[in-house]
């Protein structure tokens, strides 16, 4: 019976821990703790509110969802537009309106209706080999073409990056035209979808392909990494498609959460995180193009030179968003 | 047997049994729901492969375990060579590795950057991947054969029980009548531990089926994946319980074959009377190649992968001997001692129903409840939640309407849902291991103890638990190793911002940087060695 006790002693005691400490904002952020933890604990210095940030890499807004109105989710912080927009179909986002905020952020990295707002930019780069290649003018339509055959590295399809920017194909060429788009990409693949953005990077300087489908920030963050400066140093970063509509960028971003408990402290967060300081800190920590215009790029993402983004809306892309998922599947990209 | 038990032993057992079974249930219900065709899309696209990529992977592994483990363990059960005895229980020591942990390692050897493919580019002066082929790792083969390294134990160590039990006499019939040892094997030896080798490969099917890290770590979809995705990716419960739904077509139908195959098994050993003496005294040149092999499969599926760890560890110690590493550790065994002490304390009420029950009705409730071992862990996931997430707003809905402030999520906001799938996942083994220790008690015992005026509690408490000290604690450790090791439920049931070993190590193999985990992969390694080590020495000291 002592045993019994006990158990059942530990078990309340286990369920007593998670539910205790409400008070403190609850953050849920796709965004890796590296990051996020250094600019949070400004804010508390600042304000003197308590963060819990909890970091998740895949399903935060099944759980919102789930959750429901017993949610503890104050902010959700994602790291691409796709996850942003998820919130917003699912309804698990509320409005904001802060005159500070819309005065950070263009109106084109946020919400007409005020339910999500950008925090950053990257571009969807291609990476070229320095030896084999050089720096190439080069569009993502070109990716299809056949002297690029065997030569393209790239990982999953179906990862929100690569979808948002098969997205683009969409809003841009039409679904027929990226579709066959598609299955020309996947043709030249030199090998079948895997690993993440270093991987394609580490793949070009080995020679296993000539042009590797990346983020930008990787770039930097690679640079500064020991063990990964060599794989940078071997590929030359190549701002696609700017003799006509611009690269494609895409943007992190965060969203009050619809059941906030902690709502006008919530929204103190969001606030901090488009001032200065904190977009300065995204910039230089991880190598991320600021959204506030009179913020500058760090130094070493400044060096690598002014590009032309692509002006279409950010909305547009989770208009077909589905679509694009759907598309990889047809053409079982990642097969 | 004769004893008026009263009937609340009986409901208590039927009551564990429906609460172990409700994540089945709700599995099932939700997969009838209307889905917005998110389901008939997969069926039309991907979904022909993710099912083939399955059952062709279940079919390579299966295949593959044969191969490595019937060799072994010929030679360990029926022949003589130097170390014998060590080797007997060092080849269960891959089952401590987890699969995804040894992909990991073989990858970084063999894959186009790492050290294999650089050597041999620089010997044989090879520019690109076009002047030679070296077959792909990340890919269906070599997922087949790394899951074969890690999984073989199983079938070895079901094996090697049986061809110990198989009688001298017959064997030594078959050679009197004129067979080399090589016939006897293939004619009398191999057909008469078919029995045990189908529930082996039927066991090892079902841990393929399961498994969730080295498939989308090799970037090769099956249907475990596809839950996964189908939750995550499209946003669809319903699509995923659906897919979930097929899975377990799978893996019940594989139930069916072992079962089947198990029927006869009674037919097959009547009697065992091996002793030491009838081993073969292998030649020297033949105790080389039995040695050789013995050694070559532990270095494959565990020296190398584990040394590599080891190597990993102490480059990168400093960055990972951190608080986060300890808090992890420390949630893993807690974890794991819960769900041990939680699934041994079911499993006796409901052995302890089946044994003094006169209903036959009352084999039931066991039975039931040793279903959860089909789930895959992320198909169990999908069920606790169902359930959990509708009991949670319940409980609020009654706060609110007595006026109060709710608890929140007190189960899925909590550890409490996890405990709950993995307590539903693992009873099975417990179970089963007091399924035998119970066996190994004569019901006259119990008669006597009725006799002497005891009633069924001061039964169980002062004859039986005495007597199943050794099988209780034999089932604990098996299901405080598999909790440790459990990945896929954890990955989708975890309170956020909670971690345990299994998934932080996961977080840095999906990142492809591993070395910064490998202190955490090799506390999952060593834990996972104690109770195996246990295990064969309590199966040696029966045999």
């Amino acid at each position: 019976m002592k045993l019994l006790k006990s158990v059942a002693l530990l078990g309340l005691a286990c369920v007593a821990s998670s539910v205790s400490a409400a008070e403190a904002l609850t953050v849920y952020s796709y965004r890796q703790a590296f990051l996020i933890e250094p600019i949070v604990e400004k804010f508390t210095q600042q304000s003197g509110i308590d963060v819990n940030v909890v970091f998740a890499k895949d399903g935060i807004a099944e759980r919102i969802a789930r959750e429901g109105r017993l949610s503890p989710a104050d902010v959700v912080l994602t790291s691409d537009f796709s996850r942003l927009m998820e919130l917003v179909d699912k309804e698990l986002v509320s409005p904001v309106q802060s005159n500070i905020i819309d005065h950070n952020i263009p109106s084109q990295y946020r919400s007409q209706q005020h339910n999500w707002f950008a925090l950053t930019m990257r571009v969807r780069n291609l990476y070229s080999s320095k030896d084999r290649t050089g720096k190439i003018d080069i569009d993502y339509e070109d990716l299809a073409l056949a002297e690029y055959k065997g030569k393209i590295c790239t990982r999953s399809g179906k990862h929100p990056y690569n979808v948002a920017l098969v997205a683009s194909m969409i809003a841009h060429d039409g679904e027929a035209k990226t579709k066959t788009w598609l299955q020309g990409v996947k043709a030249n693949l030199a090998r079948k979808p895997q690993g993440n953005d270093r991987d394609q990077v580490l793949a070009v300087k080995e020679g296993l392909c000539d042009i590797a489908i990346g983020n930008s920030y990787y770039y930097g963050n690679m640079l500064m990494d020991k063990n990964q400066k060599s794989w940078a140093q071997a590929v030359d970063i190549n701002f696609p498609n700017q003799k006509n509509r611009g690269a494609h960028v895409n943007v992190s971003g965060m969203a009050l959460a619809k059941h906030a408990p902690h709502k006008d402290n919530a929204i103190k967060l969001m606030e901090f995180l488009t001032s200065d300081v904190a977009q300065k800190m995204y910039a230089e920590v991880n190598m991320e193009y600021p959204v506030k215009a009179d913020v500058a790029p760090s130094e070493l993402v400044a060096s690598w030179g002014d590009f032309k983004a692509d002006s279409l809306p950010i909305y547009k892309l989770a208009e077909y968003h589905q679509a694009a998922v759907k598309l990889l599947d047809e053409v079982k990209f990642d097969l | 047997m004769i004893l008026g038990l009263t009937r609340g032993w009986s409901l208590t057992g039927y009551f564990i049994a429906v609460i172990l079974i409700l994540p089945l249930i709700a599995l099932i219900v939700q997969s009838t729901l209307p889905d917005e065709a998110v389901f008939s899309h997969l069926f039309n696209t991907v979904l022909p492969t993710y099912i083939a990529n399955s059952l062709l992977l279940m079919l390579l592994v299966g295949l593959g375990s044969l191969l490595l483990a019937i060799p072994a363990a010929w030679v360990i059960a029926r022949c003589d060579f130097p170390f014998r005895r060590y080797f007997q229980w060092l080849l269960l020591l891959p089952l401590a590795m987890p699969a995804y942990i040894v992909a990991y390692v073989y990858t970084d050897m063999l894959d186009y950057a790492g050290p294999v493919q650089r050597t041999l580019r620089d010997w044989f002066e090879w520019q690109s991947p076009h002047d030679y082929y070296f077959p792909a790792i990340r890919s269906l083969g070599g997922a087949a054969i790394i899951l074969s390294l890690v999984l073989f134990p199983y079938i070895y160590l079901l094996a090697r029980t049986a061809f110990m039990e198989q009688s001298s006499s017959l064997l030594y019939a078959s050679r009197v009548m004129g067979c080399s040892p090589w016939r006897s094997f293939w004619r009398l030896s191999l057909p008469m531990a078919r029995p045990a080798l189908a529930v082996g490969v039927a066991l090892v099917a079902m841990e393929t089926a399961a498994d969730f890290a080295t498939v989308s770590y090799f970037a090769v979809p099956t249907l475990t994946t596809a839950v996964y995705d189908t939750w995550l990716g499209y946003g669809s419960l319903t699509a995923a319980a659906k897919l979930s739904a097929i899975m377990l077509l799978v893996v019940f139908s594989m139930i069916g074959v072992e079962r089947f195959a198990r029927r006869k098994q009674q037919l097959f050993q009547k009697q065992s009377s091996f002793n030491e003496a009838d081993r073969y005294v292998l030649s020297s040149t033949k105790a080389w190649i039995a040695l050789g092999y013995c050694t070559l499969l532990l270095f494959l599926a565990f020296l190398l992968p584990f040394t590599v760890l080891c190597v990993y560890a102490i480059d990168y110690f400093n960055e990972s001997w951190d608080t986060r590493f300890w808090q992890y550790s420390l949630n893993s065994l807690y974890i794991a001692a819960i769900v041990s002490a939680v699934c041994m304390l079911l499993s006796l009420i409901l052995m302890f129903v089946r044994r003094v029950s006169p209903r036959k009705s009352d084999y039931l409730p066991s039975r039931l409840s040793s279903t959860g071992y089909a789930l895959p862990g992320t198909v169990l996931a999908i069920g606790v939640l169902v359930p959990l997430t509708f009991i949670d707003f319940a409980i609020n809905d009654v706060y609110d309407w007595l006026g109060e402030r709710g608890p929140g999520l007190l189960l899925t906001g909590s550890v409490f849902a996890l405990i709950f799938a993995f307590c539903v996942r693992f009873i099975a083994i417990s179970i089963g291991s007091l399924e035998n220790s119970y066996k190994r008690i004569s019901p006259s015992l119990d008669m006597a103890c009725i006799t002497l005026g005891q009633t069924p509690l001061q039964l169980l408490w002062r004859v039986h638990l005495p007597l199943l000290r050794k099988g209780i604690f034999a089932g604990a450790l098996l299901v405080f190793i598999e909790s440790m090791k459990e990945l896929p439920a954890a990955l989708l049931l975890r309170p956020i911002g909670f971690e345990n070993l299994a998934t932080y190590v996961f977080q840095f193999v999906s990142d492809e940087k591993l070395e910064h985990g490998a202190l955490a992969a090799i506390v999952i390694v060593l834990v996972g060695l104690v109770p195996l080590i246990y295990l064969n020495r309590s199966l040696e000291q029966q045999g």
